[in-house]
């Protein structure tokens, strides 16, 4: 207990709070009694802690916000001869337990999800009872409860009396050795294949059930007086070593994967690999490396350098924070673009708006902001995938996930030095091509980090910013007569407007907008919409693949095929 | 150029075949300019690469002496050597006979010279061609062993490189045949600088590195109890093993590291219930032993787990329910299957090569899983046609699987149910009896061994094996050199005169001859002694019998049991010998040999008196015997045993602390006061 009680320590406080151990009613409450309650809820919340851990560890795969994972047994899906206990995990039998009618089951909170790729749990036999009557198993849902687990269409078990197993069925087959109290019952699932073994104390028994339909429950069934069990859904670890059997599977679909045939004639399939990294080079107007993998690899560049450049141009402004010079650019070089495309101009300027209050913006930092090499660090990597940004709404999940992609790939590219020379200027400081921009540079490159002020500090700059915020107000009232209510629009100026209501924006809960990270999707967003005025694809068929295998996955966890659990699209793209 | 068409061995037929071109690669070697040679080997050994063709014709051109010479002469620039050292390395590569060639030119101790040249890539070129050659079956091992200087200084160079190390493991591995072998290296540190190549970035050295420990600790406790005190980077070997069980790693790899722990454990260095054993040894064998694994891991798999759990109950209890092995194994007879042979002529011929070594793994297997459990043999003969396979095993021509067939036979009999069902239904006593016609000793004593619990009393299979003639051969085997069946041979004859007819035990006692019946009485192995007795004592059973036999051998068995019971023998012999007496005490006229004998008396009385309980028992049961009342002449008996103080040591004997003898003696002392 001491060690639950170090390793839960931060909580300990709150825990207190909850259980109500203030220090007025501490001597009503008898102190053994007040021990083992506290003792109690610490075990729970260390349980808990635990549980999340170890289900992340062993199902990565599974969104528990579409398919959570059973956690406990089900109060509301059981027979009434069942009882439980203990957080419901223990299940005890309250029946007659007279004759095989008075048999009852439970099942978990939830189906397992196909997304584990392989599921396991285990239970516990605490007291065998009168006769041992226990069926340990899988259930589908609707499966009538006043049953042993295998009895049944879509219910499969093994029982302890026998050690027989029951595949929809009242007569069993001889399948493994009896169980009674004391022993630890494990069962697990494997959804690539759809068979399901046991094991009895750590030792796997083999194949029971073979083709097994998908959205199983986990079940058990108890049939005489004193049957108690305990379930582990991973509160605990488990007597099995699942993870071993998981990484054998984890193994054998990378080879799969990994020898899957490309067809026949190997060129192709170098010369479409080689497409593909071309136009995601011209893409992103990473112009002088994408010349030169063009001219070594044979390839003929789809659009004109001289583009390429203006593009390279536009986004390293907006990727530095200069929107102002990013707005004016991208007028001047593609006249109609903004003017068409209004609701692309508001956000460019709502991004300005923010930029200004940064102090990175060049209207305020001419007037005495800071420089905008402040702001260059470059957002690392593993930030970047776990941005809050892609977890907004399902529709636009698709789309952010492969902005996520573009960047990462972006990112290899500089580390690998491949494009040292061109397209990263605005990383390394020293451009050789495009506009420079240190024109504006001022001294003030390390006092960034150390004191944010609003707009760089200056007082002109905060009064243009109250300017330039007025007009946007007012661009929005107008686009709303022209165009009717976008709700889109409306919350973005009001994220970018609370940034004011902060003495500190940087630290408040809004102030997400002034990452630099934000500037990404903006970035990438104009870039498209340019691409598209000459007919180019929104976007690279390298990020769309990309973006199309993580969809894929997603789509086999739907459908339940398993393997999707060991296939993730990150694990391929370092 | 002239010396050297001289020296070319001038065989027609061969000659024929040789290219002019390869000569031109021979008389290369033989330029008076260094520089030439240089090229000309160069050449030889871009012209060798693959061509197997090629390489003989070289062989028989003579090369491989000029190249060792070369190799040899410290004149030689470093690169000539190194070069030299590298086309024997490719003509290693080739043929047995390219190999039986280059060990015929003295290749191995040129080679090992060369190790103790300084420079590595010569030394990694040198070490490279040892071990295709050391591989090779056709090498004898014990040319590592020759120079006593070579192991420590090989063992030196494992410092020097990863391709230093991933040769000479893979040498040390192949070599290792012997427990002298495995002492010599574990005396030159093989432990110690092996161990930190377990962790080796290179897979390949990784693995020879595991292959080492797996050859040096079989049956080795030596060397078994040093490995588990062995640290690699703090941690402890067996967990080095049990983390290259891990189901992601290749199958080569855990099953070397499962027979690692396999071998450590049997030699008492892990204990059975450590759960590296018993939660990941064990279950990765059985994982081996699964139809998804190649036919060469599934033989493997199954005989290092039937070794594994060969003396332990609980090992085999958890394999029998571990992923169905028992009727997994079933599959191993079912090579090569119809399909194959239909299908794939290649498929087919890769099974008939390892159909007779799956089936002889299943029998050990079963035999080893069946030993001691009584719920898993009859588990095992439930499995399909288990039996029918067994009786087919016993008269296969492979010797292998004969052996094992009849030790899984063995095993099984240790049943009592099964020799009162399965084993009569499928009347394996037949292939048995055969089987002992004429086997090696081997096969001879797992089946008489076998054939002595189907002799048992109540097994169904005992009248039909006495009517097939197994008494002459039984006999023939108490006369065997090997102790072993000597046992078994009187064991069965044992077994067989328990309880039996008249006729059956005059038979026994015809046919072994009491020349033979004595010779086994001092038989320097005490097995075959205490058998003897037991026969003797199942002999002498029944009043007619007892009556009859002593009435015709009498005198050599009172002469025997005198013998016995005067030498230096253990108390369970002395214990058997007293049981025979007591026995022939039992006899309406055979009491008159031990009454009329008062030096055996005298013995008797001074076993009454004896420190050990067990011997007092037999004594005074023999007493009982002599003084029962019942009988003609109790009597004069019991007045003539009261005068030789008798009555004195039953007296005291019925205070004794042991409640047995105590009885005994006061039953004994009841004949008296009657």
């Amino acid at each position: 207990m001491y060690q639950v009680l170090k390793e839960v320590g931060l909580d300990l406080e709150r825990a207190n709070q909850i259980a109500g151990f203030h220090t007025n009613n501490k001597q009503k409450i008898g102190v053994p009694f007040a021990a083992v309650f506290l003792i109690n809820f610490l075990d729970v919340c260390y349980q808990e802690k635990e549980l999340n851990q170890r289900l992340k560890r062993l199902y990565p795969a599974v969104n528990e916000q579409e398919t959570p994972l059973p956690r406990s047994w089900s109060p509301k899906d059981k027979f009434s001869y069942i009882g439980l206990s203990q957080n419901n995990l223990r299940v005890h039998y309250k029946g007659h337990g007279k004759t095989p009618k008075d048999a009852a089951s439970v099942r978990a909170t939830h189906p397992i999800p196909a997304a584990c790729g392989v599921y396991y749990f285990e239970v516990k036999i605490i007291s065998k009872g009168r006769d041992g009557y226990m069926g340990i198993g899988l259930s589908a849902q609707g499966v009538n409860m006043n049953r042993l687990p295998g009895w049944d269409k879509h219910s499969y078990g093994y029982h302890g009396d026998d050690g027989h197993s029951f595949c929809s069925s009242g007569t069993g087959q001889p399948y493994g050795p009896t169980f009674t109290t004391g022993d630890v019952i494990g069962c697990c699932v494997n959804l690539i294949n759809n068979t399901c073994f046991y094991t009895k104390n750590g030792h796997s028994l083999g194949i029971a059930f073979t083709d097994l339909p998908p959205n199983l429950y986990p079940t058990v069934g108890l049939q005489t007086p004193g049957e108690v069990v305990d379930a582990n859904f991973g509160q605990h670890p488990f007597v099995f070593d699942i993870e071993d059997y998981m990484r054998e599977w984890r193994t054998k679909i990378q080879a799969q994967i990994d020898r899957f045939p490309i067809g026949e004639r190997e060129g192709e399939w170098q010369a479409m690999i080689q497409k593909m990294v071309a136009s995601y080079l011209v893409h992103h107007s990473y112009c002088a490396t994408a010349e030169a993998f063009a001219k070594s690899t044979d390839q003929a560049v789809h659009e004109e350098l001289a583009s390429i450049k203006n593009r390279q141009k536009i986004q390293k402004l907006v990727l530095s924070g200069r929107m102002g010079e990013a707005i004016e650019t991208t007028q001047q070089l593609y006249p109609s673009l903004l003017e068409r495309n209004q609701d692309l101009l508001f956000m460019l300027k709502v991004r300005q708006f923010i930029e200004m209050v940064n102090g990175t913006d060049s209207e305020v930092r001419c007037l005495g902001g800071r420089s905008p090499k402040s702001q260059d660090s470059y957002p690392g990597s593993p930030r970047l995938f776990n941005s809050p940004v892609h977890k907004a709404s399902s529709s636009q999940t698709y789309q952010t996930e492969q902005n996520n992609a573009e960047v990462e790939m972006e990112l290899d590219h500089f580390s690998n030095g491949v494009s040292e020379s061109s397209s990263n200027g605005f990383l390394n400081g020293s451009s050789t091509h495009g506009i420079d921009l240190e024109e504006c540079d001022g001294d003030m490159v390390d006092s960034a980090q150390s004191k944010r002020q609003l707009c760089g500090g200056s007082q002109a700059a905060i009064e243009r910013m109250i300017q330039f915020g007025r007009e946007l107000q007012s661009m929005s009232e107008h686009l709303r007569r022209e165009r009717g209510k976008n709700s889109a629009n409306k919350k973005m100026l009001k994220d970018a407007f609370s940034l004011l209501a902060y003495s500190d924006p940087w630290s408040s809960p809004v102030g997400y907008q002034l990452d630099s990270i934000q500037r990404e999707p903006v970035c990438s967003t104009l870039n498209s919409a340019i691409l598209e005025t000459h007919n180019l694809p929104k976007q690279p068929p390298l990020a769309l693949s990309v973006g199309q295998a993580a969809q894929c996955l997603s789509l086999m966890a739907r459908t339940g095929s398993g393997s999707c659990a060991f296939a993730s699209v990150d694990d391929y793209l370092h | 150029m002239m010396a050297c068409l001289l020296e070319a061995p001038l065989r027609i037929s061969v000659l024929s075949e040789v290219t002019a071109t390869s000569r031109h690669y021979v008389d290369r070697l033989f330029d008076p300019d260094p520089q030439n040679v240089l090229q000309g080997v160069i050449d030889m050994k871009n012209a060798v690469i693959g061509n197997n063709k090629q390489k003989a014709n070289l062989i028989v051109l003579g090369a491989v002496p000029r190249l060792l010479y070369l190799l040899q002469q410290s004149s030689s620039s470093l690169e000539l050597r190194t070069e030299c050292a590298v086309v024997l390395g490719s003509l290693a590569m080739g043929t047995e006979n390219n190999i039986k060639s280059l060990v015929d030119c003295h290749i191995i101790p040129a080679l090992l010279q060369g190790l103790l040249c300084s420079d590595l890539i010569f030394i990694e070129a040198c070490l490279r061609c040892l071990r295709t050659i050391f591989i090779s079956p056709v090498t004898p091992v014990q040319l590592l062993y020759t120079d006593p200087t070579v192991i420590p200084h090989i063992m030196s160079l494992l410092s020097r490189s990863q391709h230093t190390q991933e040769y000479i493991t893979q040498i040390f591995a192949h070599c290792c045949k012997t427990p002298e072998h495995q002492m010599v290296l574990f005396n030159h540190g093989a432990i110690q600088n092996i161990a930190p190549l377990l962790i080796s970035p290179s897979y390949k050295v990784r693995m020879q590195a595991l292959k080492c420990f797996s050859v040096l600790a079989y049956e080795n406790a030596q060397v078994s109890m040093t490995l588990v005190n062995v640290l690699v980077d703090g941690e402890q070997l067996s967990q080095v093993f049990a983390r290259m069980m891990q189901r992601d790693k290749p199958i080569e790899m855990q099953l070397t590291a499962a027979k690692c722990l396999t071998y450590m454990c049997r030699a008492g260095a892990i204990r059975t219930d450590d759960n590296c054993i018993i939660l990941k040894t064990l279950p990765c064998l059985v994982r081996m032993c699964s139809k998804e694994r190649l036919l060469e891991e599934r033989v493997e798999g199954a005989e290092t787990l039937a070794f594994l759990m060969e003396p332990d109950i609980e090992l085999q209890r958890i394999a029998s329910v571990t992923d169905h092995l028992v009727s997994m194994l079933a599959d191993y007879f079912k090579y090569p299957s119809s399909v194959s042979a239909i299908t794939d002529i290649k498929r087919l011929d890769h099974d008939l090569k390892h159909a007779h070594e799956l089936r002889q793994a299943a029998f050990k297997l079963y035999a080893s899983l069946g030993s001691n459990d009584e719920d898993i043999r009859k588990k095992i003969t439930e499995t399909e046609n288990m039996m029918d396979r067994i009786v087919s095993g016993l008269s296969e021509s492979s010797i292998k699987v004969r052996l094992a067939a009849v030790r899984c036979l063995h095993s099984l009999s240790r049943s009592v149910q099964q020799l009162r069902t399965s084993f009569h239904d499928h009347a394996v006593w037949k292939p048995l009896m055969k089987l002992l016609q004429n086997a090696p000793d081997e096969v001879l004593v797992m089946a008489s061994s076998t054939l002595c619990n189907l002799l048992l009393e109540f097994s169904p299979s005992k009248e039909p094996i006495l009517e097939s003639g197994v008494i002459e051969l039984l006999c023939s085997l108490t006369q065997s050199d090997s102790p072993a069946l000597r046992v078994n041979g009187i064991w069965a004859l044992m077994n067989m005169a328990f309880q039996a007819d008249q006729k059956v035990k005059v038979e026994i006692v015809r046919a072994l001859g009491t020349e033979q019946l004595f010779r086994l009485l001092s038989d320097p192995d005490t097995n075959v002694l205490m058998k003897t007795l037991g026969l003797l004592r199942n002999l002498l059973s029944t009043r007619p019998h007892i009556d009859q036999i002593m009435s015709s051998h009498g005198k050599q068995i009172m002469q025997a049991v005198t013998l016995i019971l005067e030498g230096e023998h253990s108390i369970e012999v002395k214990e058997q010998t007293l049981c025979i007496l007591a026995n022939i005490a039992d006899g309406n006229t055979a009491k008159e040999l031990i009454m009329t004998n008062d030096d055996m008396l005298q013995k008797i009385k001074y076993y009454m008196g004896h420190s050990n309980v067990k011997l007092q028992l037999a004594a005074t049961f023999c007493i009982s015997n002599l003084i029962w009342n019942e009988e003609d002449g109790s009597q004069e008996r019991q007045d003539k045993l009261r005068e030789m103080g008798f009555v004195d040591i039953l007296h005291k004997l019925t205070q004794a602390s042991d409640p047995s003898l105590c009885d005994r003696a006061k039953t004994a002392m009841q004949q008296y006061l009657a």
